[in-house]
């Protein structure tokens, strides 16, 4: 299936990733390339068979619902580009 | 550059413990071959100080007779994984700065068991790469050169520091992580060994995810006695990541040197790619020699689904990695472009510290993921991907282990495959199909082929049966006796 520049777009604003009108079409074509040869997958028969959602058959472990580490508050922040009062900091997105 | 570097770890932790020489020693000698060799561009953090700090606490160890199985080993570190206090930037720009407040489990299992860390090692940008081409902080250069030019080739990928550092005796050892072949690609193209374990077999907790269904961390070494060292501290249950096995770590050092004789190894006849080099072809082939030498039983077997791998894979990773890489919002760590609305920081902090490749990924995985598409494509990608792994559990039925080569080429130069993305997605095609099943399996070093570059073996075994695959790699070693080792041209 070929992605047009509309549909790159669409898919940069999902990601948000912001990608130059000028680069739109070319990369149209790059990502036409790459998933037109993914589109080999078409040939395999995969009626009836079962989505393989992890790499080794084993159930998810349960654990207590129990705090195990807390109280690092400074650590957690300690990256952050922007913090206050023990806070991050972001832009403000209600008037 | 000395003696003590050209060691292997097996050798060093043997003369550490009869008192040969100190930790100190062996420690100061290879931060002198780092510094010789900073052209190579492996390293990204040197932790120096810090190696002769640990250095001195494991010669304490020493001198009380207290020592761990690694105690004293000076080693390097993919900057993949998380090391308290010191800078881990998964190679990208996103993460310029950051300072993990805390360490992973894997490398924590390595300090734990006495280790030294020399540094942190160069590599593709977040895993995402065949070449270290995607780096922020610029390729690294292969120790070997062809006989017949000074160009400079690429050591593979992702983990092409790791693998440089080994082959240029920087290290005595190294961590790595393999989602499609990371560790194994690099390890064939610089004449090293590398072992990606069954998945789970290693934590993943404090490393920086690619795609968390196949991503899994190994060890880079010279030899598979040293891989299997340094597996031995790197594997184990861990509860802060869920998909960690519950299971004994086994004695892997123990395999190496096991006999063989009896074991049946299938030649899976779909490897036998169109345009594969007839001098890995010839390899291969000498490869079964080797083992039917050792007493194994060679049987032809039918991966059917192989050619699929690759591109399954090329939806599955970068669908996980869009979802895994939505974290890089300028928030909480890492790189922020400040703009006026939320949604602008978002979107130009993420354009500015992602490269390239990762974001090419991150728009295939919001893509395949999307409204519309999932079925048709990420939905389709588990169902081959299913398919795949009942074509392993199928053969493992009637065999223990496969013999395959590495990779389909040997290094190729720098700027040579990174204008075609699907030529450089090629590099992967007979590691992948591991990952996707989540089995275990190893490169070794078979022979140099006419221009004098190394080519190497895979050994593919059955989940958590990573002790035969240490037997035969053994085997394999022994039979093709390489002892090559790159010209010392970095140091001029």
């Amino acid at each position: 299936m070929a992605i047009d520049a509309d549909t790159v777009r669409k898919v940069a604003m999902l990601a948000r990733i912001r990608v130059d009108e000028a680069r739109l079409e070319p990369l149209a074509a790059e990502l036409s390339g790459i998933l037109g040869w993914i589109e080999q997958l078409r040939e395999v028969d995969t009626d009836g068979v079962e989505p393989m959602t992890s790499a080794v058959a084993v159930a998810l472990p349960m654990r207590d619902d129990v705090v195990t580490e807390g109280g690092e508050a400074n650590s957690v922040l300690a990256n952050a580009p922007k913090a206050r009062n023990g806070f991050f900091v972001a832009p403000k997105v209600v008037e | 550059m000395s003696e003590l570097t050209a060691l292997t770890l097996a050798g060093a932790l043997e003369g550490l413990r009869a008192r040969r020489f100190s930790s100190a020693e062996l420690t100061q000698a290879h931060l002198a071959a780092i510094e010789a060799a900073r052209r190579l561009n492996a390293f990204v953090v040197e932790t120096r100080e810090k190696a002769m700090a640990m250095a001195g606490e494991a010669d304490a160890r020493l001198a009380a007779g207290d020592a761990g199985p690694l105690t004293g080993a000076p080693i390097g570190i993919k900057d993949l994984f998380c090391t308290q206090g010191v800078a881990s930037t998964a190679g990208s720009r996103i993460l310029a700065g950051f300072i993990p407040t805390y360490e992973s489990t894997v490398t924590a299992n390595l300090w734990r068991d006495g280790a030294v860390m020399l540094g942190k090692l160069n590599m593709d940008e977040f895993a995402m790469g065949s070449s270290n081409e995607t780096s922020a902080h610029g390729p690294v250069i292969n120790p070997w050169r062809s006989r017949t030019s000074n160009k400079a080739l690429s050591p593979g990928g992702s983990s092409g520091g790791s693998a440089a550092a080994v082959a240029a005796d920087l290290v005595l050892a190294a961590t790595a992580t393999d989602t499609g072949g990371s560790i194994r690609q690099p390890a064939s193209l610089t004449g090293t060994v590398g072992m990606k374990p069954t998945y789970g077999r290693c934590s993943r907790w404090g490393i920086v995810a690619f795609a968390s269904s196949l991503d899994q961390a190994g060890p880079l070494a010279k030899t598979v006695e040293d891989a299997a060292i340094l597996l031995r501290s790197m594997s184990g249950h861990d509860a802060k990541d869920s998909t960690s096995l519950p299971a004994q770590v086994p004695d892997f050092p123990a395999f190496v040197g096991k006999s063989v004789k009896g074991l049946r190894v299938g030649v899976p006849m779909e490897y036998h790619v169109e345009g594969m080099p007839a001098e890995i072809e010839a390899l291969w082939a000498r490869g079964v020699d080797w083992l039917k030498d050792a007493g194994c039983e060679i049987v032809e077997v039918s991966l059917p689904h192989t050619r699929y791998a690759l591109p399954a894979y090329y939806i599955i990773a970068p669908a996980e990695a869009s979802s895994n890489l939505a974290r890089y919002d300028g928030m909480r760590y890492g790189l922020r472009v400040e703009a006026p609305t939320l949604r602008e920081v978002y979107e130009q902090t993420r354009a500015a510290g992602f490269g390239e490749e990762v974001r090419r990924r991150v728009l295939i995985g919001t893509y395949v993921l999307s409204a519309g598409y999932y079925d048709a494509y990420y939905l389709k990608a588990l169902k081959v991907r299913r398919r795949i792994a009942d074509d392993f559990a199928e053969v493992f039925q009637s065999v223990d282990a496969l013999l395959t080569p590495t990779a389909p080429s040997a290094a190729f130069g720098l700027g040579e495959r990174s204008a075609d993305p699907i030529a450089m997605y090629l590099n992967d095609i007979f590691t992948v199909t591991v990952n996707l099943a989540g089995l275990p399996a190893i490169s070794v070093p078979g022979a140099l082929d006419a221009s004098g570059l190394p080519l190497g073996l895979q050994v593919i075994g059955r989940a958590l049966d990573e002790g035969t695959i240490f037997s035969l790699a053994a085997a394999l070693e022994k039979a093709a006796a390489f002892r090559a080792k790159p010209d010392r041209w970095w140091t001029l």
